[in-house]
């Protein structure tokens, strides 16, 4: 199973169990997502549940069939030609209208008003421009109102580096949102988890910020027939160790936990064991799953695409030092990307994201085998 | 001959400024091949960069300004070295209608270090402080504020720091479909309160990826269809409606507007009715918008309209035109081999740009730092 189908058929199941959930975002309907991660969900549920903004042509048509469809005789009854023709061009027209901190607004203020958004951002980097309804409007008012009003929302889109776009469009926004209290974070890296947490995801009553990847979307992962159950659903906030290891332990979330395990096998042929944990949910932290991991490696490393100040790594050293003092013989390693926005040619975006042979490098430092 | 058309009605007329712009319509023979050099240049430089994205030398999104050349040859060409552009990610034209050599932008769009950013900005993010060009930027809206903070520049030179010499003006560069977006309601309100010279040019190309502006814009009250410049006068400043696909027409608007930001009467809204003979971007595969909509634009192509009216109006000959298009084309030509043999940028590149200053901070008055830290710029990451 693929990552784009795990979050297609979770999205589809969460949409048929119940009718509060419902989805929005720049070409999710007719275009059926700029990723194809939406895709068929229009046509199963129609335009009032999968909403496009902005919007193709052949979509308003097919809107307008449904509305006709669904509508026409009780219009009929009540208004004349005149006034359903407004009335439709007004409706069509509010639904494009929106724009990132407008459509993330109303995504915001309807989940206070008991709906399940699910808000989809082309990439998580025009999520800057809404990134105060996400903050201070969703992640703030269950504590403002004193616990009153809640915001079940999920925040859904590609993160991190992508090819060849350059400093605006590529960049990785896991330890911004992890900063905050009242959001919760999760970035999948397989089928597995991209399902079961976005599952969760919907279901949780708080607002979470879903961190896929664009390059993993495409890529195919086995899975159990327990994971297509249509109630498998797995516990926000715990780690699942991927492979297990007695020298190093490797912590990383989405892309780079592949890059992990690919760096562990190198390790392996040279008689270096590393545990690699896929950290699946960034807040809440699994501590007690590095901690125990640690007890028994002793030596700790972190992957992660994004910048080295104030990061994913930085917050797991202070995580180890403190959970693991004792436990450590030697400094946490920190794999990131380079401290510099993401530059345009080929060769500068190339160095300035981890590799595998990075992650070995440092694995390598860190066990004073260098 | 042609008179440059005001189309609509605005709610302060702008004056004219009787020493600085020609009788109507009039445009001399230099700055005629001036501007039909600038706009054939602006198209084969863009055919040229589809050529060269399909054969995998530049990549990412690469947007490309083909059709709507009237508008930054019309405008910027009427500017000076020291006024300021703003653009958006469709922005390679705007740089080279504002003085950028062909050479640095393709050689940009390749990736090397001989581009005007060194290969660090890309397509989208087109930089040049020689030539003034703001950029480049890749979200709809996050231009024209920056746009009106370099205008405030130009007002706070003349008002605060006494310079009365300071009359730079400053044009941002956007689509119809971001006039959608609160920054740009924002800005209006600041350019006209705070009396900006500033120039808001929408090049209104009827879609936004492959949403057209008829559905995404509600009509403006007692309108059928909705029409951006009539948010000028809402907020206290000239708007005006231009054939964007005529560049003289852009030019009569534009030189009025430029003229009323310099007198420092405020700022102007032009909304330019034009057309991108191409997909939003070479990724897209633009299958939406209907052929006779694209034939009618086709039609109005503002090459050849200049072309036929210099020629009709004696400001040019059919040997000019040709030495125009050959100049053309030997510039685009030398800009793919100039940016094809140029080097690519070294790794050490990656850390120099962070910060202004490299070494320190604080200067204390011997000169010296007061505090030398000299590896800030360079972070704290190791680049292998």
């Amino acid at each position: 199973m693929t990552v784009r189908d795990a979050i297609n058929s979770a999205l589809d199941e969460e949409l048929a169990r119940d009718p509060a959930v419902y989805i929005l975002g720049e070409e999710v309907g007719e275009y059926q997502g700029a990723y194809k991660i939406t895709r068929g969900l229009l046509q199963k549920y129609g335009a009032d549940r999968v909403r496009d903004t902005p919007i193709t042509e052949r979509e308003r048509q097919q809107r307008r069939q449904v509305q006709q469809q669904g509508r026409r005789q009780q219009w009929q009854q009540q208004r004349q030609q005149w006034h359903r023709r407004q009335r439709r061009q007004q409706w069509q027209r509010r639904q494009h209208q929106l724009e990132p901190h407008g459509f993330t607004g109303i995504a915001v203020g309807s989940a206070f008003a008991g709906l399940r958004p699910v808000c989809e951002f082309m990439t998580w980097n025009f999520a800057m421009q809404a990134i105060d309804q996400i903050i201070n409007s969703a992640a703030k008012t269950l504590f403002m109102s004193a616990g009153k009003i809640n915001c079940p929302i999920v925040f859904r889109g590609p993160n991190g580096a992508a090819a060849g776009v350059a400093a605006q469009h590529s960049q990785c926004f896991a330890a911004w949102y992890t900063h905050c209290p009242g959001l919760k974070v999760i970035s999948p890296y397989d089928a597995e988890d991209a399902r079961g947490l976005m599952k969760a995801a919907i279901r949780d009553d708080d607002p979470i910020i879903f961190l896929e990847n664009e390059i993993l979307y495409g890529q195919a992962f086995p899975v159990s027939p327990q994971v297509l159950d249509k109630d498998f659903v797995l516990p926000i906030g715990k780690a699942k160790v991927m492979r297990q290891g007695t020298h190093v332990t490797i912590t990383a979330h989405s892309k780079m936990v592949g890059f992990s395990l690919a760096a562990a096998e190198k390790l392996a042929a040279e008689g270096i064991e590393a545990e690699v944990i896929n950290l699946r949910s960034l807040r809440p932290l699994d501590r007690p799953a590095i901690a125990a991991s640690v007890k028994k490696t002793h030596h700790l490393v972190n992957v992660e695409e994004g910048w080295p100040t104030c990061g994913i790594g930085s917050e797991i050293c202070a995580v180890a030092m403190e959970d693991s003092f004792d436990q450590l013989d030697a400094p946490v390693g920190r794999v990131t990307g380079a401290d510099v926005p993401t530059a345009y040619a080929t060769e500068l975006e190339k160095a300035s994201f981890p590799s595998v042979d990075d992650i070995v490098k440092v694995v390598k430092q860190t066990l004073g085998k260098a | 001959q042609r008179a440059a058309l005001r189309v609509c009605a605005v709610a302060t007329t702008a004056k004219k400024d009787a020493a600085a712009a020609p009788a109507k319509g009039l445009i001399t023979p230099e700055a005629a091949k001036e501007v039909y050099y600038d706009m054939v240049l602006g198209r084969e430089f863009e055919e040229m960069c589809a050529q060269m994205y399909y054969r995998g030398k530049m990549f990412g999104f690469v947007h490309l300004y083909s059709g709507q050349e009237a508008v930054s040859s019309g405008v910027i060409k009427l500017l000076r070295p020291d006024d300021h552009v703003c653009s958006t990610y469709r922005d390679h034209v705007h740089a080279l209608s504002k003085g950028v050599p062909a050479r640095e932008i393709m050689a940009e769009l390749f990736g090397k270090s001989t581009g005007c950013c060194r290969g660090q900005g890309g397509s989208m993010h087109i930089f040049s402080a020689k030539h003034g060009v703001l950029g480049g930027y890749a979200f709809i809206g996050e231009g024209i504020p920056i746009g009106v903070g370099a205008a405030f520049k130009s007002a706070y030179r003349r008002n605060v720091l006494g310079d009365e010499s300071s009359d730079s003006v400053t044009v941002s560069f956007f689509g119809d479909g971001t006039c959608n977006v609160g920054q740009f309601y924002e800005s209006l309100n600041m350019a006209a309160l705070y009396k900006l010279p500033h120039i808001f040019v929408v090049e209104n190309n009827k879609w936004a990826i492959g949403m057209s502006h008829g559905r995404a814009t509600n009509p403006t009250l007692g309108d059928e269809d909705p029409y951006i410049y009539k948010k000028g006068p809402a907020f206290g400043m000239p708007g005006v409606h231009v054939d964007g696909m005529d560049v003289l027409k852009v030019r009569e608007v534009a030189q009025e507007a430029i003229a009323r930001a310099r007198r420092g009467d405020g700022p102007t809204l032009i909304e330019a009715e034009t057309y991108r003979f191409r997909g939003h971007s070479l990724a897209d595969p633009d299958e939406l918008r209907s052929k006779e909509e694209k034939a009618k634009y086709a039609a109005r192509d503002p090459i050849p309209q200049l072309k036929d009216y210099m020629l009709a109006n004696g400001l040019a000959t059919e040997a000019d035109i040709k030495e125009i298009h050959d100049k053309v084309m030997a510039e685009v030509e030398d800009s793919v081999k100039f940016a094809d043999e140029s080097p690519k940028p070294d790794k050490g590149q990656l850390l120099e740009n962070v910060f202004a200053d490299p070494r320190g901070f604080g200067i204390a008055p011997d000169g010296r730092y007061r505090y030398e830290l000299p590896g800030f710029t360079t972070g704290t990451a190791q680049v292998s």
